[in-house]
């Protein structure tokens, strides 16, 4: 038996707001209940998604002929800074946020996150730096427009000359959002390591909890780098210090040094919780064991660790000497192998299963099936002389939104079918569900996969016009995109339809295994309560005959409300 | 009993001819996509081309029978382990296999390195980047003296927003990069403003240009036509204009160019992205802000933007 570290006072502490009333507004007020914050991140994180796939749908619009005729370059160079933005900052890093704040407390056994107010704070942060971001389109001289990365010289030119601009704006934007990221950070951390069920030792973890410690660690660690350089940069800009402005002798490179050490870990911050969701779904609907479940916990921080030594393969064209290039390819290249094992282990737990596919399943499939090309083509770009020619093309684009939206958006649309009954009480309309997985799979096929010739026939990214050469991807990407836009609609109708008049969810629809399919759906405010369940397993026994709490029968009958 | 083992016996041995049998259908497709993947990319034209071809092609192979492998193991899973309807029960409580587990961790990193030190061994062959040398920001850009051999040169190359210019040994100002073929030319590269990426996808290289810094850079063309020159680090607003030509002629040709073009008289170079804010300011100044376009290059050489190119 392990010994567990579960402080038995945190659920005697009266959580620090009372019981509000079960209705709309408390997702409009400052709520400490993780599950209202879940929700209100998600929501706000969706609702950003449809702004960031908007300007996507802008950008391809332009590019779907080869002349820059839709909108004047510095407009173009504005919306798709803005959406890389929106899309990180106001999308994936709060739904993440969300999902994290909706799973880890009912998970582990806890009541709710160890800091409720921090909590709730981090989330209040989200929208005023959206607002501030978003208020950047109204200055005088346009949003930032110099790409997400924001380089020095280019982000400090300033045309305008003015102190309030939108380059400003985005800096103040970005640091608000890392701050919000660290205090969520803290969070989490000290919830997973101190509020775990009794019995609940590191081994008897969910891997979504391990992956999300190792992501949260990574945000602690790597954080405060982009936040510092973001403080330089934001100097350089308004107070004319010189940093990294060359006339005053600093250096630009050094700052990309800065945003590179954390933005790079940044792309396994959001990676890595929808590697857990993999772990967490494929069990359940192949109804078997997770395969290696020790080996996928472990891999989780072999990439956490060997990602924060790999950033200079963002600038192996930057005049970084020979020595420091085959370095850093190498360290890149290892990430193959603990990314490798987790891709095994999944592969593995399918084989011999009972597969059914429902839309939590398919986009789960989905997902690995993209992340295995995204990958491959992740080894290519870190070999140097590849990535010397593809480097800063669209096939550094076609790339990392396989990742990002192929993998990471696929998993993420996964999670909320496959956890949308057990908080919200409703189930969802599997039909709608599937339209929704076909649109966006085919949409999101043909928007990035084609991208990859034109990057590698040598087809820059960002720019606004191109030689008609590469005139065939872009107009099948643009199509992809204009898909992807309508696949938005089966969604959006199955989640506000289901959710308001949906049929009533059981406590366990997928008959899955876990602490948070023990609850009622949705969980009462403080989850267990009194009566925390002691884990005597890891949750992937699947006709295994292995108990996985103390006296299951007890939350069954619990949470049908039998007793 | 018996029937028992020898049905066993007879499932795995159809199991292994199937599995045989997709391993070498992996890897002829795999083989066939290597092949293919030369024609994904464009003309060869400088010695780095060929091995960064090969080492693509390489490695499309060695990811297409990975990507095979696994999308077919899970489509062949979709196909036979489906559940059927309203079976609900479980599959093979398999919990793990320390042994493929191992050799999956194994195998992996024994390709990476490998990979790994082929396109080191690549790296060492090209070393097309000289040195790195700071230098006072808008002061005079110092001479390097360049250890590695070469040809020809060296020729400053000069990027801004958003137009290039080609200063040679002789004095020669061009808009347009003209090369001997099979010689190894040497570069300045110099930017007056913000970071520039000096990117000619025939040739398959590219090196930023950072400002305070002046780089040397070699590279050897080997085949003859126009090939495009682009920026390939963002640099403001009219950043997909900066795009010029690389010429490469013959040796004797190339001369005969220099000898001709030094006795021109220095006029006004090409500069699109200053057209096109001229058009701009002529329609109101609408948009959002941009710095002012550099003026047009004085050079001796202006060469033609309605140029066709190879690649």
């Amino acid at each position: 038996m392990t010994i567990f570290n579960y402080d038995p006072r945190l659920v005697k502490t009266k959580n620090s707001y009372p019981k509000g009333p079960n209705d709309w507004k408390r997702f409009f007020s400052f709520n400490t209940d993780a599950k209202v914050i879940g929700i209100q991140y998600i929501v706000t994180a969706l609702f950003f998604l449809l702004i960031g796939g908007l300007l996507g749908m802008l950008i391809r619009g332009e590019l779907i002929t080869p002349p820059s005729d839709l909108f004047d370059p510095t407009v173009y160079n504005g919306l798709y800074t803005m959406h890389g933005t929106i899309m990180l900052f106001l999308f994936l890093f709060p739904i993440l946020s969300g999902l994290t704040n909706l799973l880890v407390p009912p998970m582990i056994g806890a009541p709710d996150m160890a800091f409720p107010k921090l909590n709730a704070l981090a989330f209040w942060l989200v929208p005023i730096f959206s607002i501030i971001l978003l208020l950047s389109f109204f200055v005088p001289g346009g949003p930032a427009s110099s790409g997400w990365w924001s380089y020095p010289p280019i982000s400090i030119q300033n045309p305008l000359g003015k102190i309030i601009n939108g380059e400003m704006l985005w800096i103040i934007a970005i640091s608000l959002s890392g701050i919000s990221s660290i205090i969520g950070a803290v969070n989490f951390v000290t919830t997973i390591i101190r509020m775990r069920a009794p019995g609940m030792g590191f081994f008897k973890m969910p891997i979504f909890i391990w992956t999300v410690l190792a992501a949260q660690l990574l945000q602690l660690l790597g954080l405060p780098a982009l936040t510092g350089g973001a403080i330089m940069l934001f100097f350089d800009l308004t107070f004319g210090t010189s940093f990294f402005r060359v006339e005053g002798g600093g250096d630009p490179v050094l700052f990309q040094h800065f945003f590179w050490f954390y933005s790079h870990p940044a792309v396994y911050v959001m990676v890595l919780p929808v590697f857990g969701i993999f772990s967490e779904l494929f069990p359940v609907y192949s109804r078997k064991p997770l395969f290696g479940y020790k080996f996928v916990a472990v891999a989780s921080f072999g990439i956490t660790i060997l990602s924060l030594v790999v950033w200079v393969h963002h600038m192996f064209y930057t005049g970084t000497p020979m020595w420091m290039r085959n370095l850093f390819m190498f360290t890149t290249m290892l990430i193959a192998v603990p990314t490798g094992v987790k891709v095994f282990a999944w592969i593995a737990t399918l084989w011999g299963g009972n597969i059914r596919l429902s839309t939590p399943m398919l986009f789960c499939l989905g997902g690995l099936f993209n992340f295995i090309f995204g990958g491959i083509t992740g080894v290519m770009l870190a070999t140097v002389p590849v990535d010397i020619h593809v480097g800063n093309t669209y096939f550094v684009v076609a790339h990392f939104h396989y990742i990002i939206f192929n993998t990471i958006a696929f998993g993420i649309f996964a999670a909320i079918y496959h956890w949308f009954p057990k908080f919200t009480g409703k189930m969802f309309y599997e039909g709608l569900g599937k339209v929704h997985f076909a649109l966006t799979f085919i949409g999101a096929t043909l928007n990035w996969l084609p991208l990859h010739w034109a990057g590698l026939l040598g087809m820059p990214r960002r720019v606004a016009s191109y030689d008609p050469e590469f005139a065939i991807w872009n107009v099948l990407a643009s199509i992809g995109a204009f898909i992807l836009g309508v696949a938005s609609i089966p969604f959006i109708l199955n989640m506000v339809s289901s959710w308001v008049r949906g049929k009533s969810a059981p406590p366990n629809p997928w008959k899955a295994i876990g602490l948070e399919w023990l609850l009622p759906s949705p969980p009462p405010h403080e989850n267990f309560e009194e009566d925390i369940p002691t884990v005597l397993n890891e949750p992937y026994c699947y006709g295994l005959d292995k108990p996985f709490v103390e006296d299951e029968q007890f939350y069954i009958e619990k949470s049908l409300k039998k007793i | 009993m018996n029937t028992k083992i020898r049905r066993l016996k007879k499932k795995n041995f159809s199991s292994i001819i199937i599995i045989i049998i997709a391993v070498v259908l992996n890897v002829v497709v795999s083989l066939l996509m290597g092949y293919w993947s030369y024609s994904w990319l464009p003309i060869q034209a400088s010695e780095a081309a060929h091995y960064v071809d090969n080492l693509f092609a390489f490695e499309t192979t060695i990811g297409t029978f990975i990507f095979l492998g696994c999308t077919g193991t899970m489509a062949w899973i979709l196909v036979f382990n489906r559940a059927p309807k309203y079976d609900e029960s479980n599959g093979e409580p398999l919990e793990g296999n320390l042994k493929l587990e191992i050799i999956w961790t194994i195998v992996p990193l024994i390709l990476v390195l490998g990979i790994s030190t082929y396109s080191t061994s690549v790296n060492y062959k090209l070393e097309n980047l000289g040195s790195k040398i700071k230098y006072d920001f808008g002061a005079e850009v110092p001479f390097v003296e360049e250890k590695k051999v070469f040809d020809y040169g060296p020729i400053d190359v000069i990027s801004r927003q958003w137009n290039w210019e080609f200063v040679y040994p002789n004095g020669i100002h061009s808009s347009e990069l003209h090369l001997p073929v099979d010689k190894r030319s040497n570069f300045r590269l110099i930017t007056e403003d913000v970071i520039h990426s000096f990117y000619v996808p025939a040739f398959r290289l590219k090196q930023d240009i950072i400002p305070g810094s002046v780089i040397t850079y070699s590279l050897t063309p080997t085949k003859e036509g126009v090939f495009r020159l682009r920026d390939a680090m963002f640099s403001g607003a009219y950043f997909s204009e900066n795009q010029t030509n690389v010429i490469v002629e013959s040796e004797e040709i190339f001369y005969k160019w220099i000898k001709e073009t030094v006795k021109k008289e220095p006029q006004n170079g090409l500069n699109p992205a200053g057209r096109l804010y001229e058009k701009r300011l002529r329609n109101g100044n609408r948009g959002w802000a941009t710095v002012k376009p550099a003026p047009d290059p004085k050079v001796n050489e202006v060469g033609s933007e309605a140029r066709l190119h190879d690649s």
